[in-house]
C-alpha cells in the first residue's frame, strides 16, 4: 500500500487497472457459464462476489488513491462489479428454469383420476322446484306461508264454502282420521292454508304457500296419493282477475322461458268465482311446444272472505293452486310418476343440490 | 256426461264445415272439459242392410246355428252362416258382405265354415265397433218396421260415423248432466240457432188423479209429480236408435219402459222412476224414513235406513230411496203392463246425504245433488208417456198428480258495474244483460243494480259472484288482460324456513340423498324398529279410510318410510347408501275435536282457537340412514364404511346449519344399538338420537348388519342468535401437544369439556386428533391425544403462560376426568 501523501499514479496501483478488472469479469463470467447446475453455480459464487472477490478486493484499494484519481476508478469497479452481479443473476435465472422444467416434469400426474371420496347428495327435486317458485313469488313481495297437513276439516272444507253435502266434497276423495268426530282431515289442497292466513291477518295479503297434500288416489303412473301443490293467495283493494293472470304468467315465464303463457279455461272451485283452470305453453317440452294443463286459479268468493272476516265490499282477492309433481313432470320431462315418488337416489342424484 | 255428436245436432244447427276439433274448442272454452273424443272404429267396404228371409237351424254341431237366407238388396238373397238366434224371419239386420274390413282389421270373405257356404255375416253391435253387446246380432227392426230397405248402405243406420264427445261435468253445472243443457251452452258457445228440447207444453191429461199422492216433508221435495200408463206390451223391445244412444251414453238397454226414462233423464235431464203398478198398495207417501226400516232396492241389496233418509212408501211401507233408487217389491218386471211414472225435485244436500250413506252414486243421485231444473217433472212425463205410446203400445190414463210446494226465486242484485271490476275488462252494461240473457236469465236493468233471476235450470247461480261468472265466460276468460300487480314489500322466509333449507342443503352437501316417503306406517313397521308398549311414538293417529289396512295410522318418526326407501334402494342394487328425509310427523296424544262453526261470518275468537288448538302440534322431523361405504373404494385406497359415527356426525351437521350448539353424551333408545346410540341434546332436552341400528332391527327390516341412522326435532331447536363476530389476534399462536390417559369408560367430550374449562381464555382451539388403546397404554384406559392452540389477543405469548396453560388444563382433565399426562 502507497503512503497517504506519496505523489500517486493510480494505474501503478495493478488491482485497479482496467485490464486487471476486465479479467475479472471475464473469469467470472466463464466460471458462472462454466457450471452445470445450482450446485456448482453456488460453489463458485464467492469467488466472483464474495468478500474476498477481486472486483470486492479492488474496491477497498480505491482509498489508497489521491482524490482527483478517486472518482474515475470508483466508476471501473462500480461497473465491473455489475456486470459480475448480472452474469451470475443471468445464470442463475437459467439454471432454474432448467431444473423446473425438469423437475416439475417429473412431477406430472394423471389430472384425469377420479377423486370421488365424498360421494355426490341431493335435494329432491320436489323440493327444489318447490323452492324456486317460492322464491319467485318472495322476488314479488309474497311472503311464504305454512299450514299443517293434518288440518281442521272446517278449514280444509267449511271455510272454503265447501258445504258438508256439497258434491265437491266428496269428489275430494278425502283420507279421513279417527275418531269419526275428531274434526280433522289430511288436507286434501293447500287452499286451507289461505283461510288461515285470512284469519290471522289484516290486507293487503300476498302469500304462497307450498306443501303437501292427500287424496286417496292409488299410486300409478300419473296419480299419487301423497303430492305437492303450491298455494297463492293475493287479498287487496282492486285486484282483478287481470292481476291474478299477469301473476300466473310472471311465473310461467320465469319457470319455463320468456316464451311461456297461460290459458285459462272455465272451471268450478268452490272458493272462487270466477274459477279457472289453466294451461301453460311450455317451448321446451320433450314432445314440442305446447299448452301443459297446470293448476286451477280464480277470484276469492267472497263466501270466502266473510268466512274469514274480510268485507268483500271492500277487498277482492285471487288464488291459484298449482300442482308440483306435474310441473315437475313436464320441466323435466319425468315420464313416470313412480320414479318422483320412490326414492331411487338414480333419480334424485341427477338433480343436484340446487336444480 | 256422453255427447253423441249426432244427438246434439238434433238440437244445435251446428254450423257446416265444424270439425270434431271446433267443437272440442268450443267445449272446453265454454268450461267443459273434454275428457275424451270417442270415434266410432272405421269400416271399409260393403256393409248393407239386410233382411232376413229364411233361417234353417242347423244341428249336430256343439252350439246352436242357424243357416239364412237374407235379402241385401241383391238379385237372389244370400246364404249366410250365424251363430246368434235372437232374430226372427222378417227382421232387419247389418250384413257385413265379402270385402268388408270390420273395426279391428276383420276381414270378411266368402268362406265355408259349418258345411254351408257363408257369403257374409250378420254383424252384433260389438262386431260394429259402436258398443260392447254381443248377445246376439244387431236387430234394426223387426218385419213392417220403419226402416231402411235391404240393400241400403248400413254406415248411417248403425250411426258408424257418429262420434261421442265425453265430458267432464264439474259439480256446479247439473244443467249441462242433459242433452238439453249441453245444447244450450253449444248453440251460445257457437252462436247457432238451438231448440230447447224441453220448451214443449205438455198434453193436459183429464180424468181421475192417476193416484193418490201425499208429500209429507215438501222441504225435501217441492215438487212431485206423477201419471200412470196402461197397455204397455211388456214385451215390446227399445227400438234400435234409442238403444244405441243408451249405448253412447254408456247406459246399458234394460226394458222399454226402463230405457225410456233413462232416456228422458240423457235428453231433459230429468231423472224418473217406474213403478209397476200392480204392485204400489194404496196412497203413495213422500216421508222421512223411521228408524230401523228397510227397504230392498234395485240392485237387491236391503238396506237399514235411518231418519235422514227420504222415501216413497205406499201402505207397504217403502217403496222407493226418494231420487236415489227404486225399490224391487215395485220393479217393472217381464208382465208389467200398467206403470206410475215419478219425475220429482229433491233437495240436493239430503239426496248426497242418502247417496254417501247408502253408497248409491246413482245416475239420478249424482243430476238431483248437483241440482235439476224442476220445470221438468211434466215435461219429462209427458216425453216418457209419448215414447211409451209409441213403442209400447201404453197410453195415459187419468190425470196428471203434481203436488208444486216450489216458492218462486229472489232476483239477485247486481252492480252492472261488478263483472268489470272483477274481471280487469270493461264490460259495458249492455254487454252484462245481454250475456246474462243468454245464460238464461230474466234481468231487469230498469235501474242499477240490476235485478236478475237466474232460470230454473240454474241453482248454481245464487250470488252476485256466481254471475259475474257467467258474464266474464261467456264474454271469453281470452279477453282478460295480464297486469302484474305490485304487493307491498315482503319480509323474506322466515327463519324456520331458511333453516329448513339449510339444513336440507347441509346434508345434501355432505352426500346425503334426500328420499320423501309416504307417511303411513303400521304395527309391522313400529314392531321393527323394536318399540316398548309404553313408547309414545306407538301412540299413532289413525287414518279411518286407508289405502292399505296394513299401513293405517299416520308416521310418528320419519324411520319406518326412510328405511324402507332404504331397503328399496338396496333391492335395486344399491349398495352404498346414504339418505335423509325432513317432514311432519304427527304424534298421536289425545285431543278435543274440532269445532266445525258456521261459514256466515269470522268464528269468534274463542271457537277460533279452540279449532286452532284441536289441530294437532306437527313437529318437523330430520332423519339419515346410512349403509355400506361412507366413502368409495378407489385408486387412493380402501374405502370407509359409513358407521354410528356417520349418523352422530349428520346431528352435528343439522345443529351448526341451524345455528345450535348440539351436545353429544350416551343415550338409550330404540331403534338403536345401546351400546351405540347417541342422545342429541340442546341445552337440556333431549331432541333426538343417532348411532347404529339395533341387529335385530337390521334383521327385521333385512338390513345389512351396522345400518346407521339418525332422527331428530327440528322444531325443537332453539332459535339461533344473531352470530357474534369473534376478536381476530394477529399475535402468533402456541400450538401444544397433549397425550391424556383416561378410563375408557370416560367419554371423550367430558376430556373435551374439562381441557376447554382448564385452558381458559387463552385457548383458541381445541381437536381431538388420536385415540389410542393397546401397550402400553393398561388395559381398561385409552389415550386421547389432543392439539391445543393458544393465542392471547394483546401479546405474544410466552413459554411460561404456555406451559402454564398446558398444566391447568391437565389439572382440570385430572380433576374431572381422572385423566394421566401420559409420559
Amino acid at each position: 500500500m502507497s503512503g497517504v501523501n506519496d505523489p500517486y499514479d493510480p494505474k501503478q496501483v495493478a488491482a485497479l487497472s482496467p485490464e486487471a478488472l476486465d479479467e475479472a469479469v471475464t473469469a467470472a463470467q466463464k466460471a458462472f457459464a462454466a457450471a452445470g447446475d445450482l450446485e456448482a453455480l453456488a460453489v463458485v459464487r464467492p469467488a466472483h462476489l464474495g468478500d474476498r472477490a477481486p472486483v470486492l478486493l479492488a474496491r477497498r484499494e480505491l482509498g489508497a488513491l489521491p482524490p482527483a484519481a478517486r472518482s474515475d476508478a470508483g466508476k471501473r469497479v462500480n461497473a465491473a462489479r455489475e456486470a459480475v452481479a448480472a452474469a451470475y443473476a443471468e445464470r442463475l435465472a437459467e439454471l432454474e428454469a432448467e431444473r423446473d422444467a425438469r423437475v416439475l416434469a417429473e412431477e406430472r400426474v394423471d389430472v384425469t383420476l377420479p377423486w370421488d371420496r365424498t360421494p355426490r347428495g341431493a335435494r329432491h327435486p320436489l323440493t327444489t322446484l318447490t323452492d324456486r317458485i317460492a322464491d319467485i313469488f318472495v322476488g314479488m313481495g309474497y311472503e311464504v306461508a305454512d299450514g299443517p297437513e293434518l288440518e281442521a276439516e272446517w278449514l280444509n272444507f267449511d271455510a272454503l264454502n265447501i258445504g258438508r253435502d256439497h258434491p265437491a266434497r266428496t269428489m275430494m276423495d278425502t283420507f279421513f282420521v279417527a275418531p269419526e268426530d275428531s274434526g280433522l282431515v289430511l288436507r286434501t289442497h293447500t287452499s286451507p292454508v289461505q283461510a288461515r292466513t285470512m284469519l290471522e291477518r289484516k290486507p293487503p295479503i300476498y302469500v304462497v304457500a307450498p306443501g303437501r297434500v292427500y287424496r286417496t288416489d292409488e299410486l300409478d303412473a300419473t296419480h299419487t296419493p301423497v303430492f305437492h301443490q303450491v298455494e297463492g293467495l293475493a287479498v287487496d283493494r282492486g285486484l282483478t282477475m287481470a292481476h291474478l293472470r299477469g301473476t300466473l304468467d310472471h311465473l310461467s315465464r320465469i319457470l319455463f322461458g320468456a316464451d311461456a303463457i297461460t290459458r285459462w279455461r272455465p272451471s268450478y272451485f268452490p272458493f272462487t268465482e270466477p274459477s279457472a283452470e289453466f294451461d301453460v305453453w311450455f317451448p321446451e317440452h320433450r314432445d314440442g311446444p305446447r299448452w301443459v294443463e297446470w293448476g286451477g286459479c280464480g277470484m276469492v268468493n267472497p263466501r270466502v272472505l266473510i268466512a274469514c272476516g274480510i268485507d268483500p265490499e271492500e277487498y277482492t282477492g285471487f288464488a291459484f293452486g298449482l300442482g308440483i309433481e306435474r310441473a315437475l313432470q313436464f320441466r323435466s320431462g319425468v315420464g313416470d310418476m313412480r320414479d318422483i315418488v320412490e326414492g331411487d337416489v338414480r333419480f334424485t342424484r341427477a338433480f343436484g343440490v340446487e336444480q | 256426461m256422453r255427447v253423441p255428436i249426432g244427438w246434439l245436432a238434433e238440437y244445435v244447427d251446428v254450423p257446416a264445415g265444424t270439425s270434431v276439433e271446433d267443437l272440442d274448442t268450443a267445449f272446453v272454452r265454454l268450461g267443459l272439459e273434454v275428457e275424451e273424443i270417442h270415434r266410432p272404429e272405421e269400416v271399409t267396404g260393403p256393409l248393407v242392410i239386410g233382411k232376413v228371409l229364411g233361417i234353417e237351424e242347423l244341428t249336430g254341431f256343439k252350439k246352436p246355428i242357424r243357416y239364412t237366407q237374407v235379402d241385401v238388396g241383391e238379385a237372389e238373397p244370400r246364404g249366410i252362416v250365424c251363430g246368434a238366434s235372437n232374430f226372427v224371419v222378417g227382421d232387419t239386420v247389418v250384413v257385413a258382405l265379402p270385402g268388408a274390413v270390420l273395426p279391428g282389421g276383420f276381414e270378411i270373405a266368402a268362406r265355408t265354415t259349418y258345411d254351408r257356404v257363408s257369403d257374409g255375416m250378420i254383424c252384433s253391435v260389438r262386431e260394429l265397433g259402436i258398443g260392447d253387446d254381443h248377445a246376439g246380432i244387431l236387430v234394426l227392426g223387426h218385419d213392417g218396421a220403419d226402416v231402411p230397405p235391404p240393400g241400403t248402405p248400413a254406415g248411417q243406420v248403425a250411426g258408424l260415423d257418429d262420434v261421442v264427445i265425453e265430458l267432464a261435468v264439474t259439480p256446479d253445472r247439473g244443467y249441462c248432466l242433459s242433452m238439453r243443457g249441453i245444447a244450450r251452452e253449444m248453440g251460445t258457445g257457437l252462436a247457432a240457432p238451438w231448440r230447447d228440447p224441453g220448451a214443449v207444453t205438455p198434453p193436459v191429461w183429464s180424468g181421475e188423479p192417476a193416484w193418490q199422492v201425499t208429500v209429507a216433508d215438501p222441504d225435501r221435495c217441492d215438487r212431485f209429480s206423477m201419471i200412470a200408463m196402461e197397455g204397455l206390451d211388456p214385451t215390446a223391445p227399445s227400438p234400435w236408435w234409442l238403444r244405441r244412444r243408451l249405448a253412447q251414453a254408456s247406459v246399458r238397454s234394460i226394458s222399454l219402459a226402463v230405457d225410456v226414462t233413462n232416456y228422458v233423464m240423457l235428453e231433459l235431464g230429468q231423472p224418473m222412476h217406474a213403478f209397476d203398478r200392480d204392485a204400489v198398495t194404496g196412497p203413495i207417501t213422500v216421508r222421512l224414513a223411521r228408524e230401523g226400516e228397510k227397504l230392498t232396492t234395485l240392485d237387491g241389496a236391503q238396506r237399514k235406513l235411518t231418519a235422514d233418509d227420504l222415501l216413497i212408501t205406499d201402505e207397504t211401507g217403502p217403496i222407493g230411496l226418494a231420487a236415489v233408487m227404486g225399490g224391487a217389491s215395485t220393479e217393472i218386471g217381464d208382465g208389467t203392463t200398467a206403470v206410475l211414472l215419478e219425475a220429482a225435485h229433491w233437495e240436493p244436500t239430503g239426496v248426497a246425504r242418502t247417496a254417501r250413506r247408502h253408497r248409491l252414486p246413482s245416475e239420478a243421485a249424482k243430476r238431483f245433488e248437483r241440482g235439476v231444473d224442476p220445470e221438468m217433472t211434466v215435461v219429462a212425463l209427458a216425453r216418457a208417456a209419448e215414447l211409451l205410446a209409441e213403442y209400447g203400445g201404453a197410453r195415459v190414463v187419468g190425470a196428471l198428480v203434481d203436488v208444486d210446494t216450489r216458492v218462486p226465486r229472489p232476483a239477485i242484485a247486481l252492480d252492472a258495474a261488478t263483472p268489470a271490476r272483477v274481471a280487469g275488462v270493461p264490460y259495458t252494461a249492455a254487454q252484462v244483460v245481454e250475456l246474462l240473457g243468454a245464460v238464461g236469465c230474466d234481468v231487469d236493468s230498469s235501474g242499477n243494480p240490476l235485478a236478475v233471476t237466474p232460470p230454473s235450470w240454474r241453482p248454481d247461480l245464487t250470488d252476485p259472484a256466481d254471475l259475474v261468472e257467467e258474464v266474464v265466460r261467456l264474454a271469453g276468460y281470452d279477453e282478460i288482460p295480464s297486469v302484474l300487480p305490485t304487493a307491498p314489500p315482503g319480509r323474506g322466509l322466515t327463519d324456520v324456513q331458511r333453516r329448513r333449507r339449510g339444513v336440507g342443503r347441509a346434508l345434501a352437501e355432505a352426500g346425503y340423498v334426500e328420499s320423501p316417503s309416504y307417511p303411513f306406517v303400521g304395527t309391522a313397521a313400529l314392531d321393527a324398529l323394536g318399540l316398548t308398549d309404553g313408547d309414545p311414538r306407538r301412540e299413532v293417529v289413525l287414518v279411518r279410510n286407508p289405502l292399505s289396512e296394513e299401513e293405517p295410522a299416520l308416521r310418528t318418526t320419519l324411520l319406518p318410510g326412510l328405511l324402507a326407501t332404504l331397503a328399496r334402494n338396496l333391492s335395486r342394487g344399491q349398495r352404498d347408501l346414504a339418505l335423509f328425509e325432513h317432514g311432519a310427523v304427527f304424534p298421536g296424544s289425545s285431543r278435543t275435536a274440532a269445532p266445525l262453526p258456521g261459514v256466515d261470518r269470522r268464528p269468534d275468537d274463542a271457537t277460533l282457537a279452540a279449532l286452532l288448538g284441536a289441530v294437532p302440534e306437527q313437529p318437523w322431523h330430520v332423519a339419515v340412514a346410512l349403509t355400506g361405504s361412507r366413502e368409495p373404494r378407489g385408486w387412493w385406497g380402501p374405502g370407509r364404511p359409513g358407521v354410528w359415527a356417520d349418523a352422530v356426525q349428520a346431528a352435528r351437521l343439522v345443529a351448526a346449519a341451524s345455528g345450535v350448539e348440539l351436545t353429544v353424551r350416551a343415550g338409550a333408545e330404540a331403534p338403536w344399538h345401546p351400546g351405540r346410540c347417541a342422545g342429541l341434546v340442546v341445552g337440556d332436552r333431549v331432541i333426538g338420537h343417532a348411532g347404529e341400528l339395533h341387529p335385530r332391527v337390521c334383521a327385521a327390516l333385512e338390513l345389512p348388519a351396522r345400518t346407521a341412522a339418525m332422527e331428530l326435532d327440528l322444531d325443537a331447536l332453539p332459535a339461533a342468535g344473531v352470530p357474534v363476530g369473534p376478536p381476530i389476534s394477529s399475535f402468533p399462536p402456541v400450538l401444544l401437544d397433549l397425550a391424556l390417559v383416561v378410563g375408557d369408560d370416560v367419554p371423550a367430550a367430558e376430556v373435551d369439556a374439562a381441557l376447554r374449562e382448564g385452558a381458559g381464555e387463552l385457548l383458541e382451539s381445541l381437536r381431538l386428533f388420536d385415540v389410542y388403546t393397546g401397550a402400553p397404554v393398561p388395559a381398561g384406559s385409552r389415550s386421547l391425544g389432543y392439539a391445543l392452540t393458544l393465542r392471547a389477543p394483546d401479546r405474544t405469548l410466552t413459554g411460561e403462560e404456555a406451559a402454564t396453560v398446558r398444566e391447568s388444563a391437565v389439572a382440570a382433565a385430572g380433576r374431572r376426568t381422572g385423566a394421566v399426562l401420559r409420559g
